[in-house]
């Protein structure tokens, strides 16, 4: 499925990677940011919402990157060039992410910044949305979302422009430590 | 037709810009489409959609219930009412209670319907439409022209003009950088905005979530940033199981862009909380008007099934020639036109209904199976019964209505018209037929109908018999067919009848809303094929066919005449068109053509009724390759040619184009010959090319495998 969600995704302009391990992935996203401008004179920040994924991760010690927040707010993503957090589901028929985004935080950081960054569990693959929709509640998960590929308009003569009101960039990345989905 | 109508097509179809974009579109739109749907069993999709939408339809009283329970159960607050005004001043309400100065929407067709930003402009309230496409529209002041394209008549530097005025800076056309300045340029409205607006895609009773898709992700925005969210839902919307969704979702960005899925899509259920910790206040109002009057209607029930893809309008050949603004200022194309009729008035739908030409692309694609020139000609119908027939139509059909005076003008006209004919085509047309010839020469009305010639043919008697239903072109216009199709069915083992009292298959009067009319001329029909005992009706031209086989059976119903009603199904089970009927023979050995013939190149063209009505276009492919020919597709080979029965005389502005286009498609192919099943369809072309001087032979299939029998 991991092969399948990956042609799918790629073919709607994601950036799709796997690593085993959270370290690996750690190490991949803050080269990621400080390769594409994070804390150089720009001043570009990054905000990162509230997952799983940082579970054991030393805050402070990644706190000392410039411009990396943990700390979301309106404002500060926003004004950020990144936006981190974790997606729970990917749908390997169509390459989306899904995600209980109930929590407003999670929406910021990924609809705002012109990056979005989204980590998710390898076997949080499911094969449709059909399998998606039969586990999820929605009196629980007030906020489903699902993204597929980056924000894209064709309003203007047709021509397909990637990065309208949202990300012009998503970049997925799978981690096998990470678990299943809740 | 009004004349400020007539001038509104026009002008869209010498808008170079508009059906350029337009016709680049429907030709890719097709071929993605179909990549999308690759590995989908269509058929079987839009089955379970029409049942689960159908259902949703003949409950909306217990699902806006049901939705209202659940939705409230989860903190939002839900509002009901069948009348638009209602929905306006509750909208303005609110917003007045919170003290709210800017409103961002994301793109809604609802709120379209009800005009809701100039109401809340007039009440000093600012509206910003964040859709790309949308809020070009409303900076130009027009009117979206497609229903998910808003903004697909308008070119770039248009666009670029508009905003460069908007950010005081001369912009280039290249539209990445437009699009970014759009971005940036909305980007403090969203932050700074009180009220958020959308509509939504799918209302789910079972759990009182609304789901709505964007592409471009403002609708996460509106419903994100503001703390007021309100989502204003036509309650055709609503659909029963949370589980459905999935359903809908497969078809409706497959069907709309050609998309897998769009790139956001969010299912709320109850308010979330803000960024300052606060609830947000949400609002859903569940719209009637109207909506439940027309579930209640037996026949206009069905287009509550619309999903609101516009997959309708993209196959439309009348639709990328004119695009949406000809239709009005709302919902456009075929759908919009029975839309318009229900949520507006059935007297707007007047003129726009007739720029159907009821060839049946739309209903083939249409994910909600919704019979869309059906229903408009029973608009054409209701709206003939409401305020009756132009004098002249009336004068039209009290002749056909009256066989032997019509036949009579008919033998009259071969005569009458004989000045003006040279060679094969007729320059003018004498009576009421005059206004014929515009754009396209027109056959000469044969000296010896058909009716005459058949007694000179003698047959070999045979057990089994055909009657031969001929239609008003082949027994006036084109005897020699009727001549090839006896020689054929002779040669098959099956002697032919031609039942003198036949008249007008009605479907001149049908499509023109006279259902009175085609009623009277499918009793007298029935009474003459019936008569003697056949184990065929067979017909050469699919519009008869398809009067035999279906609309006698339909005008019936909807007249409530229920009389004739077993006749006309034992003859709808007799009929059958030429090309069925001879690939039968062929199959059963009793009929064979020369073998080992070369004939060279052929291109088919496929006649809308005998294609999407009668499913047919393999069998007569089969038959010309079987006789010798070699096929040469053309592009597009399934679009109408134009003709449409009166509808080029009545919208020769449209059909003229349409034709001109089918004309180089089958140029393009670089085939001498063209072959089609339909004379309405060879009148049409053939007369195109007469005009057009190409070294083109335009035939029916009936002639070209008559010359190929063996014996
Ligand atoms: S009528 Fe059918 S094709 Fe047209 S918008 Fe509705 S669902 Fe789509
Ligand atoms: S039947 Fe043909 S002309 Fe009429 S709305 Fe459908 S596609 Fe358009």
């Amino acid at each position: 499925m991991y092969q399948q969600f990956k042609i799918r995704a790629e073919g709607v302009s994601a950036e799709v990677y796997h690593f085993v391990t959270k370290e690996a992935a750690l190490d991949h996203v803050i080269n990621f940011l400080q390769a594409d401008g994070l804390a150089d004179t720009s001043g570009a920040l990054a905000v990162w919402a509230e997952c799983s994924f940082l579970d054991g991760i030393d805050r402070d010690a990644l706190r000392k990157i410039a411009g990396l927040k943990f700390e979301v707010t309106r404002e500060l993503a926003a004004q950020a060039r990144f936006g981190i957090s974790q997606m729970e589901w990917a749908l390997a028929d169509t390459g989306s992410l899904a995600q209980n985004s109930t929590a407003i935080e999670q929406r910021l950081v990924s609809s705002l910044p012109s990056i979005h960054i989204a980590l998710v569990p390898t076997n949080g693959i499911l094969p449709d949305m059909p399998t998606l929709l039969s586990r999820v509640h929605p009196a629980e998960c007030r906020y489903l979302a699902m993204i597929t590929g980056p924000s894209r308009t064709a309003d203007i003569e047709r021509v397909l422009t990637i990065g309208v009101h949202g990300p012009d960039r998503l970049v997925i990345i799978f981690v096998d430590e990470l678990g299943g989905g809740c | 037709m009004g004349t400020e109508f007539k001038e509104s097509i026009t002008r869209a179809v010498n808008n170079a810009n508009l059906t350029g974009a337009l016709g680049k579109f429907s030709e890719a739109y097709k071929v993605n489409r179909a990549k999308a749907y690759e590995g989908i069993d269509f058929e079987e999709l839009r089955g379970r959609i029409a049942e689960l939408k159908g259902y949703a339809a003949a409950h909306l009283d217990e699902l806006s219930d049901q939705f209202q329970k659940n939705a409230e159960a989860c903190g939002a607050t839900v509002f009901r009412t069948k009348d638009p005004a209602k929905v306006r001043e509750y909208i303005l309400k609110i917003a007045q209670e919170n003290g709210v100065k800017t409103v961002i929407k994301s793109k809604s067709m609802a709120t379209e319907e009800i005009h809701l930003n100039r109401y809340l402009e007039e009440a000093g309230i600012e509206v910003g439409e964040t859709d790309l496409g949308e809020w070009i529209i409303q900076l130009a002041g027009q009117t979206p022209s497609h229903m998910v394209m808003p903004a697909i008549h308008m070119t770039k530097e248009e666009v670029s003009d508009l905003f460069s005025k908007e950010v005081n800076e001369r912009l280039t056309s290249d539209i990445p950088r437009l699009v970014k300045v759009a971005r940036d340029k909305l980007r403090p409205t969203f932050l700074a905005a009180d009220m958020g607006i959308s509509g939504g895609n799918i209302a789910v009773a079972e759990t009182g979530s609304i789901v709505l898709m964007t592409n471009e992700g403002n609708a996460r925005l509106v419903t994100s940033l503001p703390k007021i969210h309100i989502a204003l839902v036509g309650i055709e919307k609503l659909i029963e199981k949370f589980a459905d969704v999935a359903t809908i979702l497969q078809a409706l960005p497959r069907s709309a862009t050609a998309q897998l899925l769009t790139s956001y899509v969010s299912v709320i259920t109850g308010p979330t909380p803000n960024s300052d910790g606060s609830m947000k206040n949400m609002h859903i109002i569940l719209m009637d008007n109207r909506r439940s009057e027309m579930a209640a209607d037996p026949k206009f029930k069905q287009a509550l099934q619309c999903i609101r893809c516009a997959s309708c309008l993209n196959v439309c050949p009348i639709f990328r020639l004119v695009g949406g603004h000809v239709f009005g200022k709302v919902y456009t194309g075929g759908i919009g036109t029975i839309l318009t009729a229900w949520f507006d008035e059935l007297k707007k739908s007047e003129d726009i209904q007739g720029l159907c030409i009821q060839c049946g692309a739309c209903t083939d694609v249409c994910p909600g199976k919704i019979d869309i020139p059906d229903l408009i000609m029973e608009i054409r119908r209701r709206l003939v019964k409401d305020q009756g027939l132009p004098l002249l139509q009336k004068t039209i059909y009290a002749v056909v209505n009256n066989r032997k005076l019509f036949h009579g003008m008919l033998r009259a006209a071969s005569i009458a018209g004989k000045p003006f004919t040279s060679g094969k085509f007729v320059r003018h047309l004498p009576l009421f037929l005059a206004d014929l010839t515009n754009g396209r020469s027109l056959p000469a009305i044969a000296e010896e109908p058909f009716r005459d010639r058949i007694k000179k043919i003698s047959q070999p008697k045979f057990k089994e018999k055909a009657a031969f239903y001929a239609g008003c072109l082949i027994d006036f216009a084109y005897p020699e067919m009727g001549e090839s199709l006896v020689k054929i069915l002779n040669n098959g083992g099956i002697e032919v009848i031609f039942p003198e009292d036949q008249t007008c298959c009605g479907a001149p009067a049908r499509y023109n809303g006279a259902y009175e009319v085609a009623a009277s001329n499918a009793v007298d029909n029935i009474n003459a094929l019936l008569r003697e005992d056949v184990t065929y009706v067979v017909s050469a031209c699919p519009t008869c066919t398809v009067a035999l086989d279906h609309e006698f059976i339909s005008t019936f119903e909807s007249l409530g005449q229920t009389e004739w009603l077993p006749q006309a199904k034992i003859l709808a089970e007799k009929t059958v068109d030429l090309s069925t009927l001879v690939t039968k023979l062929v199959a059963a050995g009793r009929l064979t053509m020369k073998e080992g013939q070369k004939l060279g190149k052929i291109t088919y063209h496929d006649s809308c009724h005998l294609k999407r009505t009668l499913k047919v276009s393999e069998q007569p492919r089969e038959l010309l390759q079987k006789a010798g020919y070699e096929l040469a597709e053309m592009f597009e080979c399934d679009t109408c040619c134009g003709m449409g029965g009166s509808y080029s005389m009545k919208l020769p502005e449209i059909s003229a184009p349409i034709l001109q286009r089918k004309l180089k498609n089958i140029k393009d192919t670089g085939a001498p010959l063209v072959a089609m099943d339909c004379p309405g369809c060879v009148m049409q072309i053939r007369g195109g090319i007469d005009q057009d001087g190409a070294a083109i032979i335009v035939r029916h299939t009936v002639e070209l495998l008559a010359e190929q029998l063996e014996k």
